[in-house]
């Protein structure tokens, strides 16, 4: 779809503030609507939408297969990884009150650190799922 | 939406039963935005309206777009479905009134995450403190099964491809 001048000019303006809302959610999911998974999804649908409009080998040099696979399984150990945390610092698994100063920091903390890998495990399987069907697609295609 | 869903059971063409569903996610995230469910909705929006209609779309691409006419009558399976649909509804009328504040979910743990949410985690949004405070292993959990999907389609679609190679060669 790379030939149409309205979805490309439009796409260019509009990915950096999808990019920006994702974030957004993720941070700010303490406070409003939102958390990892919604902001997992809409980075990945930032990324889809790119890839709909220049191609999967644009997308695919853009965000390459090793950063997204290893994105996956980062998010699993980074969540588990904030349980081991708390294990670490004397309190039970997955328990935040001992992460900071005060236990209504450490909640702060470990709430936050728990969401980004929820962020990061769900939007690199999005994203896998999308190369890997697209992918599918262009390989049946060339023969 | 009930217009939409007979459309979609109706229609032939694969291409718009996609873009139906597409719409009906989209209506089903402003039904749960009027319930003030606002982080669902947000979900509803961005995976069912969103993602699943480009993959759905991706697998059109791969397998054309009109549906195979079926080949019996499936009178078993509206009856099997006919049985479910009256036992749903025989169950939902044990279920308390919608909205009643003493319905047992409204009285078990609800008041002590509304009132001790924010004291306790410092977080304003209870539905991010239950999850991922009060429930973390559950979302844990959740998190486990988002991994193992992924890494279940690395699986299966990668050695697809290479098969396509070896028959290539």
């Amino acid at each position: 779809m790379r030939r149409f001048l309205v979805l490309r000019v439009v796409g260019k303006l509009l990915i950096p503030f999808m990019l920006v809302f994702a974030f957004y959610v993720l941070f700010h999911g303490d406070f409003g609507p939102g958390g990892g998974f919604q902001a997992g999804v809409i980075a990945a649908a930032v990324v889809i939408f790119y890839g709909l409009i220049f191609g999967l080998p644009a997308v695919r040099r853009m965000v390459p297969d090793a950063i997204v696979e290893t994105m996956v399984g980062l998010g699993v150990l980074l969540y588990a990884g904030v349980g081991v945390a708390g294990l670490v610092f004397g309190g039970n698994y997955l328990d935040y009150f001992v992460l900071g100063s005060d236990p209504v920091s450490g909640q702060h903390r470990g709430i936050f650190w728990i969401e980004m890998g929820v962020a990061i495990t769900v939007s690199g399987v999005m994203l896998k799922i999308f190369y890997m069907f697209a992918g599918r697609g262009r390989s049946l295609e060339g023969e | 939406m009930a217009v939409t869903v007979f459309a979609i059971v109706l229609q032939r063409n694969l291409f718009s039963v996609v873009v139906l569903a597409g719409i009906y996610s989209f209506l089903m995230a402003t039904v749960l935005v009027a319930l003030d469910a606002v982080d669902v909705a947000m979900t509803e929006a961005s995976v069912g309206a969103g993602i699943s209609t480009v993959l759905l779309l991706g697998a059109l691409y791969l397998c054309g777009g009109e549906e195979a006419k079926p080949m019996a009558r499936p009178w078993l399976p509206l009856a099997v479905a006919a049985v479910i649909i009256g036992a749903l509804v025989y169950g939902t009328l044990g279920l308390p009134a919608f909205s009643d504040p003493s319905a047992p979910i409204h009285v078990h743990v609800v008041p002590r995450y509304l009132n001790e949410a924010l004291k306790e985690t410092g977080v304003p949004n209870v539905v991010t403190a239950v999850l991922a405070s009060y429930r973390g292993y559950d979302t844990l959990g959740e998190v486990m099964v988002v991994f193992t999907a992924g890494a279940g389609v690395i699986a299966l679609l990668r050695r697809a491809r290479k098969r396509v190679d070896e028959a290539r060669q």
